[in-house]
């Protein structure tokens, strides 16, 4: 089946010079719009349509377009990544908006992700929490031989499942406190569940939630909107087993 | 422990154990109230035996919990607000998360001044008050429609304080996993059906037959 045309869109924008910057919306056209089109593509022929008219192009991340780098974020339409389910930007089509539509687009809002122009946030505070303490310290040669450490398969699948997260930044975005707990779940989970991340799992939950904390992320209330946007659908259990890990680590103390 | 209570999730704690405490009273609360339903004589000995020193030891201790759980609650509430400085222009939070879990604070904002009513009128009175019959005293206060439908808003609004509050209170503290997690839910719908319809339907009893 050929793809549709949507005749014309509407695009809300914010646009901001730089960091310091006062930002607002602008509003621009496009037309011709293939239903094929990925929304990030759609913005690249924005571009185009500005480059020719001599106006800055909206500065926006991306990298792979195939969902797997966590680089592209947006706020579209009211949700993060767009109105799809378990997909990033990038992964977003315009068969998801009707033709005549107005769609607005605004850059991550969270405190610890400043705005550094247009629609890109700096998102080194996810950086910053994995330096924490989001590794096993020693270094564990090449890869082993397939079963010579024993895991269970329940423990290898869900210590995968949290490997799944790509640290694109939706949940701290779409949380109405813009906390990074499932961000920082994901990763203690997934070492959490595993012989070599185990023997650090204490020292590591209490590092990465200080490191949460003092960067300004706001306090989980289990609202759960982060596991409803998180492109890699990383469960909200995994929150739990933070709040297992940090407890028990505490306790020790 | 050092610094177990101001990180995030240490406060996070001190409001589920708070809130699961004020939980426990609910029954008991609950419980009692519902012998007015059953006759005057096993309300009257309800409140004889609710007023007995061992149990009134445990006043201050209820007032503590509450007060814990309201400062922590706007301590959260506060940090949580300050978190996104720049707010977003256009938001479907209904997309994504259930509307009790996105306004805790106003639904025990709104919970707590049914409790300075509820404290200021029957429970002074019951503690301070010439009162002969405490069933008497209850049938003619609820009977008046004002007092009657304020107490059935603030049932169901306790209500859905109580819908996200009972499961999140155990994620907070790591009892849940994805099996748990819908269990959880489901007891949360329970008692906020509970506490909802059980503290509603003592006033809808007496506006209708407490002539
Ligand atoms: C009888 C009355 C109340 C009961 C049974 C109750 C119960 C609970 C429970 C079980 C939680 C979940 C805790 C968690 O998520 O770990 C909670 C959360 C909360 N409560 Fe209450 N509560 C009551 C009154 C109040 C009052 C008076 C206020 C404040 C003004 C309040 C504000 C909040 C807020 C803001 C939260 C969400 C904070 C969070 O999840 O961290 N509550 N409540
Ligand atoms: S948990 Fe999900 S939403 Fe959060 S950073 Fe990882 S992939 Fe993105
Ligand atoms: S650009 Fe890599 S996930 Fe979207």
């Amino acid at each position: 089946m050929a793809d549709k045309i949507l005749k014309e869109l509407t695009l809300k924008i914010w646009r901001q010079k730089d960091a310091k910057s006062q930002g607002g919306f602008k509003t621009y056209k496009v037309h011709n719009i293939s239903t094929g089109t990925s929304f990030l593509e759609m913005l690249d022929i924005l571009n185009e349509q500005l480059v020719e008219q001599n106006e800055e192009p909206v500065a926006f991340d991306h990298d792979c377009r195939e969902g797997i780098c966590g680089t592209c974020s947006l706020f579209v339409d009211g949700r993060a990544h767009g109105p799809d389910d378990d997909v990033t930007t990038c992964q977003l089509h315009m068969r998801r908006f009707e033709d005549g539509a107005t769609i607005t687009i605004e850059p991550w809002r969270c405190g610890a992700f400043p705005v550094i122009k247009d629609l890109i946030v700096d998102r080194k505070a996810y950086d910053k929490i994995l330096q924490a303490g989001g590794y096993v310290s020693v270094n564990t040669g090449g890869v082993p031989d397939a079963n010579a450490i024993p895991i269970a398969n329940d423990k290898a699948e869900e210590a995968m499942d949290a490997a799944a997260c790509i640290g694109c930044g939706a949940c701290a975005a779409t949380c109405k406190n813009s906390s990074a707990m499932l961000f920082v779940a994901a990763k203690v989970s997934q070492l959490a569940l595993l012989p070599q991340g185990k023997i650090e799992a204490a020292r590591r939950a209490k590092a990465m939630v200080a490191k949460m904390d003092e960067l300004g992320f706001g306090n989980c209330t289990n609202t759960g909107a982060c596991e409803m946007e998180c492109p890699k659908s990383i469960s909200i259990s995994h929150i739990a087993r933070l709040n297992r890990e940090f407890l028990k680590a505490k306790l020790k103390d | 422990m050092s610094n177990f209570l101001t990180s995030s999730i240490g406060k996070k704690v001190i409001m589920s154990l708070s809130g699961l405490f004020l939980i426990l009273f609910l029954c008991v609360h609950l419980s009692v109230n519902l012998l007015l339903l059953v006759s005057e004589e096993a309300f009257n000995a309800g409140c004889d035996f609710m007023a007995l020193p061992f149990i009134k030891v445990i006043e201050p201790v209820l007032a503590l919990g509450f007060i814990v759980h309201i400062i922590w609650a706007s301590v959260l509430t506060i940090q949580n607000q300050k978190a996104r400085p720049a707010k977003y222009a256009k938001r479907c939070q209904s997309q994504n998360c259930t509307w009790a879990s996105r306004n805790m604070y106003i639904l025990g904002a709104l919970v707590l001044a049914f409790l300075a009513l509820h404290i200021a009128t029957v429970w002074y009175q019951f503690k301070f008050g010439e009162i002969t019959s405490h069933y008497e005293f209850v049938s003619s206060f609820l009977k008046q429609p004002c007092f009657g439908v304020i107490y059935i808003i603030a049932a169901i609004l306790l209500g859905l304080h109580i819908t996200h509050g009972f499961w999140s209170a155990f994620q907070t503290i790591g009892f849940s996993n994805d099996i748990w997690r819908k269990r959880l839910e489901c007891i949360a719908y329970f008692f906020a059906f509970v506490f909802a319809a059980g503290f509603s339907i003592i006033p809808l009893y007496f506006m209708i037959f407490g002539n």
